[in-house]
């Protein structure tokens, strides 16, 4: 099939960019969404123009690092990661419009390429269990019950892509926060430090600048590995609990 | 020159408890005191950089990705291997050390694969002590499940994403420590080299992927945690961004190279669906418990099936070949990697494979789904049956998915003692990039254990042995030697932009995947190696002469970060065509044609060949120096591998 794409060009972090249209010929229905734009940059490359610089690493969509807002959704049409979108989702002839994520906390580096290292911030502010290493428990010591298990686990599939921000209209980043909240707030590990926890992760993505939530859904629905917005209700339980009896005053 | 792989004497249990009462250590407010570099944050890499800050060591963690949680270790799928012996079924550390030992064909060292039996039961609990949400049963125990190579079910999972959930553990500890000062991150900053002062490893030169800056970082010892070189062959199953750099400009400064001719072709893969592709998806190993492997018993159906006159489901059930529980009854679907990979090359070359190219077996999971239900089997492996579909367009619930060999992990790496630091004094290598604990073959859910021993429970010991000794004096990344390395790195990425040719990078990057495939992928020649040897050459001299890199230095330039890989791919792939063509027997994931038994069979010759092929850098141009580590079993007898 033949294409017309419409990419975002930018040539750093503090160019203004804008749209460009390219035409790419001969894409297969089997090549992944990525795969076709290796081909439209082999073909830049070899008439000696800039490639379209984008984020992609495992392809397996599991890495998370792929991102992409494909006709004003992020990742596409599917519910899936950019990696994994194939070809047989467009038509022939179509005009394809690809955009960078965008966030006041994501700043655009090159053309499709942001800068996320405000969600490494907020994992740094409290996502995990302070345990070193060694000196712990035998496994089997901390039985867990498989129904909460399975829901923690639900949780912790997030990757980090940061579909649920691009998708929101406030740039919110509350599903990606919540994910880890709610994955350690329902395992009996995380329940030490489960009020500091919240407290702090939360200060952080605020002090990030992502947008508040207003309960759309967008988030959700958007999300590759489909994190359920119970997560931000469970976040907001954590979080008004931990204020209202909150040691750190 | 003499390798010393300084193993501890004693008896085998005993030598991994006596060796950390006999090393040196730091004292607690000494540690400070050291800086530590650690390259790479997959599994190995945070692991380390965690546990070393944990300690009290001032740690500097760098990483190409946008973020260490992207390392590769992510996409791990099925498993990790541990002697906990939960499911009362014979389990034990001598049984998972004799696995790995047979599994490896014999040429593993003992003493490593022993501790690494060993620490793996730690890896276990202190994953769980982190949250990571491992499989369980209903009694709210932890559940296992069975792997290739082994008749014990030891292998603890998280869905069909456990690689992921180790990671996330990993990357929190390491966050953790970034939180508490102790670990500075480097992220989008790719190693170019690294910096010797008096034969002892003091730093690295990076490059910030996003300025193109060439900076200099000294450190008191340097850790290489950098993976695995799977994508000299252009199509693997590796991340894209996954490289050889880190370790081979280590090898350029010194550091040997051991066994770069163990490949591992991993057997259950989406086959290849045409030129454009750019990666190949693994489909997790713990397939292959549920799922039964096959093909057609004749060329004739074969070719309807080929054809599409047929459908897999039309196929009678004394039409279908399960070669493998036909040739291996006790072992069937689960016999190990390499195996099951030559067994599918075989009934291909037949002419018995099952899609257009040829090229793809089945693995059917219809009598799983019968005997335990659809649901039972959604829950084990939704995940995998869900891309799987998302790739193909198939859906593997109502017809057999098709699998084909690819490329999946490096047993080779840097050389390594038994402390996992290089012959570079200060140099480690941990994880995919070392060599040392898996032979000539690997086996599965066993790379996400070495990652995890390796960082968490070796490194923290041994380095302090070294820095004990060592001194606390900092040699300054205003040293000579560093100004020198960084303008041998300036110096390389202008010829590379100088360059101008006609050609792309991936061009090349492609040409050399499909020399290496042919010539040195699952089964080899010494008539096709040398061939490939010729090849490789003459596309070196191509690359350096046609290659167009565009773009400049100071901005993010996808080009030239991928050029410098493939330059060093290219170099790598010449030293590997070398170790298959010297190594004149068959053993694991080297399978030389030459050499097999009546029944194809690999066949090794352990008078000549049981040692570790080091090889060691002499220059430009020059052929690379072979020095042999002899492998010593006091503990096991070698015998001729057999699943039957």
């Amino acid at each position: 099939m033949n294409l017309t794409l419409k990419i975002w060009r930018q040539k750093n972090k503090s160019d203004k960019g804008g749209f460009k249209d390219y035409k790419v010929s001969d894409v297969s229905k089997d090549m992944s969404f990525l795969e076709m734009l290796d081909v439209l940059n082999e073909q830049l490359s070899e008439k000696g123009e800039d490639p379209v610089h984008f984020d992609h690493d495992c392809r397996e969509g599991i890495c998370g690092m792929c991102s992409l807002y494909i006709n004003g959704k992020p990742h596409g049409p599917l519910q899936t990661t950019t990696c994994q979108l194939h070809m047989r989702s467009f038509n022939d002839g179509e005009t394809i419009t690809i955009e960078p994520w965008r966030a006041t906390a994501f700043p655009v580096m090159k053309d499709l390429v942001v800068d996320r290292s405000s969600f490494d911030r907020i994992m740094q502010a409290g996502g995990y269990v302070s345990v070193n290493t060694g000196g712990v428990p035998d496994a089997n010591e901390i039985p867990i019950p498989k129904r909460i298990a399975d829901e923690a686990f639900d949780a912790a599939t997030c990757i980090g892509c940061g579909a649920c921000v691009a998708a929101c209209k406030n740039a919110s980043a509350m599903l990606f926060t919540s994910a880890k909240i709610s994955q350690l707030a329902l395992l009996p590990q995380g329940q030490v430090e489960r009020k500091e926890r919240a407290e702090r992760m939360i200060a952080q993505m605020d002090a990030e600048g992502f947008g508040a939530c207003t309960n759309t859904g967008a988030c959700s629905i958007e999300c590759p590995k489909g994190i359920s917005l119970t997560n931000i209700a469970r976040m907001n339980r954590e979080y008004f609990s931990a204020v209202v009896s909150s040691e750190n005053v | 020159m003499i390798l010393d792989s300084k193993i501890p004497d004693g008896p085998l249990a005993e030598k991994w408890t006596k060796h950390k009462f006999n090393i040196k250590l730091v004292n607690p407010a000494n540690k400070r005191k050291y800086d530590v570099i650690v390259v790479g944050t997959g599994l190995a890499g945070a692991s380390a950089a965690a546990s070393l800050a944990e300690l009290g060591y001032n740690v500097k963690a760098f990483c190409f990705q946008d973020s260490p949680r992207r390392a590769h270790s992510i996409a791990a799928q099925g498993g990790i291997n541990a002697a906990k012996n939960y499911q009362n079924d014979g389990d034990s550390v001598f049984r998972l050390f004799y696995d790995t030992i047979k599994g490896g064909d014999y040429r593993a060292r003992e003493a490593n694969v022993y501790r690494l039996a060993e620490v793996s039961v730690s890896i276990i609990d202190q994953c769980v002590a982190q949250g990571v949400p491992f499989a369980r049963e209903y009694g709210g125990l932890l559940a296992n499940r069975s792997f290739g190579g082994a008749q014990v079910s030891r292998t603890f999972y998280a869905r069909g994403q456990t690689g992921q959930q180790l990671l996330l553990g990993a990357y929190s500890a390491l966050s953790r420590q970034v939180a508490n000062g102790k670990v500075k991150l480097y992220p989008r900053t790719e190693m170019m080299d690294v910096v010797t002062v008096d034969g002892k490893a003091r730093g690295i030169i990076t490059r910030n992927l996003i300025t193109g800056a060439i900076e200099s970082h000294s450190a008191h010892a340097v850790l290489l945690c950098t993976g695995g070189y799977g994508n000299v062959f252009f199509l693997s199953t590796n991340a894209m961004g996954s490289n050889v750099t880190a370790a081979w400009r280590a090898h350029k400064k010194g550091a040997l190279m051991a066994n770069p001719c163990y490949t591992q072709i991993h057997p259950t893969c989406i086959p290849v669906s045409g030129d454009h592709q750019s990666k190949l998806t693994l489909m997790s190993e713990s397939l292959r418990n549920d799922g039964r492997v096959w093909v057609p018993a004749t060329v004739e159906i074969a070719e309807k099936l080929r054809k599409g006159q047929i459908s897999p489901n039309d196929i009678k059930e004394e039409d279908r070949d399960y070669y493998l529980e036909r040739k291996y009854p006790s072992f069937g679907n689960l016999v190990p990697r390499d195996v099951a990979s030559r067994n599918a090359k075989y009934v291909c070359d037949e002419g018995r494979g099952v899609n257009e190219t040829g090229e793809a077996v089945f693995l059917d999971f219809r009598d799983a789904i019968i005997r335990d239900g659809e649901d039972t089997i959604r829950a084990k492996y939704g995940n995998l049956f869900d891309m799987y579909q998302q790739i193909t367009g198939d859906n593997p619930y109502k017809l057999p998915m098709m699998i084909y060999p690819a490329v999946h992990y490096t047993m080779g790496g840097l050389w390594v003692d038994y402390n996992l630091m290089t012959n570079i004094p200060g140099l480690y290598a941990l994880g995919e990039a070392n060599f040392s604990d898996h032979g000539a073959n690997r086996l599965g859910a066993s790379a996400l254990m070495q990652g995890l021993a390796d960082g968490y429970f070796v490194i923290p010991y041994t380095i302090g042995d070294y820095l004990a000794q060592s001194g606390y004096d900092k040699v300054g990344a205003d040293h000579p030697e560093f100004k020198k390395s960084e303008k041998e790195v300036q110096d390389r990425v202008q010829k590379l932009l100088s360059i101008k040719g006609k050609k792309t990078v991936d061009h090349f990057h492609k040409r050399l995947g499909k020399i290496m495939w042919d010539y040195c992928g699952m089964a080899r020649t010494a008539e096709g190696l040398t061939k490939a040897k010729a090849m490789i050459k003459d596309l070196k001299k191509e690359f350096w002469t046609d290659v167009n890199v565009l773009g400049d230095n100071e901005e993010l330039n996808q080009s030239l970060e991928k050029a410098h890989r493939v330059a060093d791919f290219i170099e790598l792939g010449e030293l590997m065509v070398d170790d298959a063509l010297h190594r004149n027997e068959s053993c694991g994931g080297h399978f030389r044609e030459e050499y097999q038994t009546p029944e194809g069979e690999a066949l090794r010759d352990d008078e000549n060949f049981a040692y570790v092929a080091a090889w060691k850098y002499l220059g430009e141009g020059q052929e690379e120096e072979l020095v042999k580590e002899p492998l010593v079993f006091e503990n096991v007898k070698l015998t001729q591998r057999s699943y039957k």
